[in-house]
C-alpha cells in the first residue's frame, strides 16, 4: 500500500545570480544549484537524497522548507500550493515542516540552555504557559533519549550525538509532519551515527513522521529510506526504491557512488573492481551541455553532449536520466 | 620482517587545562615497519591526533606532560632537540591532515610550497631543480596539467585536489613514514576513493610506511595491514586487518563493527549500537575505560570497574586485547555469542 503524498515539489528550479565581475560586463551568469527537480514525500516514509558536495542537496532542502524562494516550480504541502505563502500562513506551514542540520554545534545557540533551545520554536508557534512549556520540553527530551534533568544545561556540556538529539527535539517541538534532515549524522562518529539513525527510525514509527533525509553517501541512506533520489549538478539522475538503486543501479553516477563506498571487508578490498571517477563535479555556473555527467562518465558517447537525457523509465523499472543505462 | 621505521613505547601525553588534566594518551605502544600500513581507529577524542602530533614532535613540551619513548630515525622524539626534530620532519616522517586548507599557505602558489618543502632538506638545490621536482610531484599525485597548476593558489583547487597537493608536499622528501590523520574525512566518497588509491600507489612507488588514522572501519579494511583500536587514549585491540574483521578480540571492536553500515549488511532496520558516549578525558572511569558502555561488564563481578586490563596476546589469533574476558570468550566475540 502506498501512503498519501504529504510534501511534493514540482519542477523546482533555483538559480543564484553570481556577482558581476566588472562594470562593463553584464552579469547574466548564475549558479544553477537546483535545476528542475520533482520529489514526492509520502506519509510516514523517508525520501533519501544523495549526491556529492555541491550537487544541490542543501538548496533543495531549503526550497522544500520555504527558506528560499524558488526561481520557478512549486512546493505543495498536503496538496496545497505553499510556494508563495508569506507571513502568518508561512509560519503555519513552518510548524508542519521542520529541519535538522548537519552541524550540531553551529546550529545550537551556545548561550541558550537546552530548555530554551527546544522551547523556542514553541513560543513562536503556540500559546503556552511557561510551566506547560517546560513540561513539554522535558517530555521531548525524554522522547529523544536525553535526561530531562539536564534541562538547564548548555550545548557545550553535551556530546556531538546528544547535541544532534537536541536538534531533533527542537524540530519535534511544534509537532511537525515532515522533518527535513540535512546530513544529520555526517559529523558524528560511526557508533553515534547508528544511535541517531535508530532514534530517527523509532520516532518515525511512533509519531508517523515523514523524512527528507539528505546524505552524501549511499550507505547511510540505505538503512532509513523508502525512496531515494540521486542528484548530480542540480538534477535528479536516478530515483527508485532502495532495491532499485542498490540492486539495479543503472546510471553510471549511481554506480560510481556505490562503488566508492569502502567495503568493511578486507578480503574484498583486493578483489572488487572499483569504478573510480576522475576529476571533480564541474562548475554549476556553466554545466556541460547535454548530459551534465558526461565529463566524468566512462560510457559517454557523442549523443551525450548533444541531447540531455530525460529522467524516465528506460526499461529498468525505475527512472534513469541516461541515454545508455545499464 | 622488514626494517623498523617507528617504535612507540608506553607513550603518555596529558595536558593541563582550566577544567583539569586531560589524559589524552595513556600508555600506548606500537611498531611500524617499512612498507607497512598501520590503521589507527577510534571515535573522536580517543587520542589519535595527539599520538600523531607527538610522533611528529609537534606537541609543545611546555604545554603537555609526555613520557615513554618515540624512536624515529635513530632519535627519541620526546627528548631530541628541536633542531634534530626539524631534520627528521619531512625526511623521516611527514604528515597529511584532515583539512588540506589548514596545511597550505593561501598566499603562495602550490609550486612554491612544494619547492620550499624540498629546499628544507636540499638546501643546495638550484631553483630550476626545485621547479622540476615540484612539477614531477604534481604529476605523481595526479593533478591535471601540472605546468599550469604549479602557478596557481590553493583556493583555486577543489578539496580533493588540495589534498593531492598536500600529499605532494608530504612526499617530496621521500619520507620513510607518512602519517595521514583522517585524510579523507572531509571529502566526498568518490574523491575519498581517488585519494586512497593514490596513497596506496605512491606507497608502492616510494616504499614508505603509512599510519592511517580514521574512524571509518571501511577505510581501514581497504588499506591497512595492521590495525590498532584506541579508546580513551589506550589500545583496546591490536590485530592484523583480516583478523580484526573475522575475529574481533575486544567488546569495543565488536561494537564498532556492528555500527558499520556496509552495503551487504542488511537492508532497512536497526543498526547495532554502542550505548552511551565516550568518556571525558579529564575524569576517566576507573578500571577498564570502556566498562560504562560494555555489555559484559555487569557479569564480571566488579572486576571491570576496578582493575584496568593489560594488553595480552591471544595465542590462537595472534591479536592483542586489553580485556578481562578469558581467551575463549574473546574468541567467541566474532561469532556474536558469549558463553561462561
Ligand atoms: N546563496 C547562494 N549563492 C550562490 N550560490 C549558492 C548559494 N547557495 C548554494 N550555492 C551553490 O549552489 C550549489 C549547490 O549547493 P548546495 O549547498 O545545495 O549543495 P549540497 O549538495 O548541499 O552540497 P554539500 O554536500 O557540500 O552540502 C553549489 O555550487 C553552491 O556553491
Ligand atoms: N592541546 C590540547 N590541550 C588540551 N586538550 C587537548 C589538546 N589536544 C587534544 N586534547 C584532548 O585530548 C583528547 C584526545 O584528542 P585527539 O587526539 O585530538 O583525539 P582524536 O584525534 O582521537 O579525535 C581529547 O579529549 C582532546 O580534547
Ligand atoms: S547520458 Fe551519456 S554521459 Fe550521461 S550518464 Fe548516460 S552515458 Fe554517461
Ligand atoms: S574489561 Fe570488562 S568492561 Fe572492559 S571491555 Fe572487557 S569485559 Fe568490557
Ligand atoms: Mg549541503
Ligand atoms: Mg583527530
Amino acid at each position: 500500500m502506498t501512503s498519501p503524498v504529504v510534501l511534493e515539489a514540482k519542477n523546482l528550479v533555483k538559480y543564484f545570480p553570481t556577482v558581476s565581475k566588472g562594470l562593463l560586463q553584464r552579469s547574466t551568469d548564475s549558479v544553477k544549484a537546483v535545476d528542475g527537480v520533482s520529489v514526492q514525500v509520502r506519509a510516514g516514509q523517508t525520501l533519501g537524497v544523495v549526491g556529492e558536495s555541491g550537487c544541490g542537496k542543501s538548496t533543495l532542502a531549503r526550497l522544500l522548507m520555504r527558506l528560499l524562494p524558488p526561481t520557478s516550480g512549486t512546493v505543495l504541502l498536503d496538496g496545497a500550493d505553499i510556494t508563495s505563502l508569506t507571513g502568518r500562513e508561512l509560519r503555519a506551514v513552518r510548524a508542519k515542516i521542520q529541519m535538522v542540520f548537519q552541524d550540531p554545534v553551529a546550529s545550537l545557540n551556545p548561550r541558550h540552555s537546552v530548555g530554551q533551545i527546544i522551547g523556542t520554536p514553541l513560543k513562536f508557534l503556540k500559546e503556552n504557559s511557561a510551566s506547560g512549556a517546560k513540561e513539554h520540553v522535558q517530555e521531548l527530551m525524554a522522547l529523544v533519549g536525553l535526561n530531562p534533568e539536564h534541562y538547564n544545561r548548555y550545548p557545550h556540556e553535551f556530546s556531538g550525538g546528544q547535541r544532534q538529539r537536541i536538534g531533533i527535539a527542537r524540530a519535534l517541538a511544534v509537532g511537525p509532519q515532515v522533518i527535513v534532515a540535512d546530513e544529520p549524522v555526517s559529523a558524528l562518529d560511526v557508533s553515534i551515527q547508528a544511535q541517531v539513525l535508530n532514534l530517527m527510525e523509532k520516532l518515525q514509527r511512533d509519531l508517523g513522521l515523514s523524512y527528507v533525509f539528505i546524505a552524501h553517501d549511499l550507505s547511510v541512506v540505505r538503512h532509513i529510506a523508502d525512496e531515494i533520489i540521486v542528484m548530480y549538478l542540480g538534477k535528479v539522475v536516478e530515483s527508485g526504491t532502495p532495491k532499485d538503486v542498490y540492486s539495479a543501479p543503472s546510471h553510471p553516477y549511481t554506480q560510481a557512488l556505490l562503488s566508492a563506498i569502502p567495503l568493511a571487508d578486507p578480503r574484498a578490498a583486493g578483489t572488487h573492481k572499483r569504478m573510480v571517477l576522475t576529476g571533480d563535479v564541474p562548475s554549476p555556473i556553466d554545466p556541460p551541455s547535454g548530459c551534465r555527467f558526461r565529463t566524468r562518465c566512462p560510457r559517454a558517447q557523442d549523443l551525450c553532449a548533444l541531447e540531455e537525457p530525460a529522467l524516465i523509465d528506460r526499461g529498468q523499472g525505475h527512472p534513469v536520466a541516461c541515454h545508455f543505462p545499464g | 620482517m622488514s626494517e623498523l621505521v617507528l617504535q612507540v613505547k608506553d607513550l603518555k601525553v596529558s595536558f593541563s587545562t582550566v577544567d583539569g588534566v586531560v589524559q589524552a594518551v595513556n600508555g600506548i605502544s606500537f611498531d611500524v615497519r617499512k612498507g607497512q600500513t598501520l590503521g589507527i581507529v577510534g571515535e573522536s577524542g580517543s587520542g589519535k591526533s595527539v599520538t600523531a602530533s607527538a610522533i611528529m614532535g609537534l606537541i609543545n613540551r611546555n604545554s603537555a606532560d609526555m613520557s615513554g619513548s618515540i624512536l624515529l630515525g635513530g632519535l627519541d622524539v620526546l627528548t631530541a632537540q628541536e633542531r634534530e626534530i626539524r631534520a627528521l620532519r619531512g625526511r623521516e616522517a611527514a604528515m597529511v591532515f584532515q583539512d588540506p586548507m589548514s596545511a597550505l599557505n593561501p598566499y603562495y602558489t602550490v609550486g612554491k610550497q612544494i619547492a620550499e618543502a624540498y629546499e628544507v632538506h636540499h638546501p643546495n638545490s638550484s631553483k630550476k631543480e626545485r621547479q622540476l621536482v615540484a612539477l614531477d610531484m604534481l604529476a605523481k599525485v595526479g593533478l591535471p596539467k601540472p605546468s599550469e597548476c604549479i602557478d596557481e593558489y590553493p583556493h583555486q583547487f577543489s578539496g580533493g585536489m588540495r589534498q593531492r597537493i598536500v600529499i605532494a608536499i608530504a612526499l617530496v622528501n621521500n619520507p620513510r613514514l607518512l602519517i595521514a590523520d583522517e585524510p579523507t574525512t572531509a571529502l566526498d566518497v568518490t574523491v575519498q576513493a581517488q585519494i586512497l588509491e593514490l596513497m596506496m600507489s605512491l606507497q608502492q612507488e616510494f616504499g614508505s610506511a603509512i599510519i592511517l588514522i580514521t574512524h571509518d572501519l571501511g577505510v581501514v579494511a581497504e588499506v591497512a595491514d595492521e590495525v590498532m583500536v584506541m579508546y580513551a587514549g589506550q589500545t583496546m585491540e591490536s590485530s592484523k586487518v583480516q583478523t580484526l574483521f573475522d575475529a574481533p578480540s575486544h567488546p569495543y571492536t565488536r561494537g564498532l563493527l556492528g555500527s558499520v553500515r556496509s552495503l551487504d549488511n542488511s537492508e532497512r532496520g536497526a543498526l547495532h549500537t554502542i550505548a552511551g558516549n565516550p568518556p571525558s578525558m579529564i575524569s576517566l572511569p576507573g578500571g577498564c575505560p570502556f566498562h560504562p558502555r560494555c555489555e559484559f561488564a555487569a557479569s564480571m563481578n566488579g572486576l571491570c570497574s576496578s582493575v584496568q586490563p593489560t594488553l595480552r596476546v591471544l595465542p590462537t589469533t595472534g591479536s592483542e586485547s586489553a580485556c578481562h574476558l578469558n581467551d575463549d570468550q574473546l574468541l567467541s566475540l566474532g561469532r556474536g555469542v558469549i558463553h561462561d
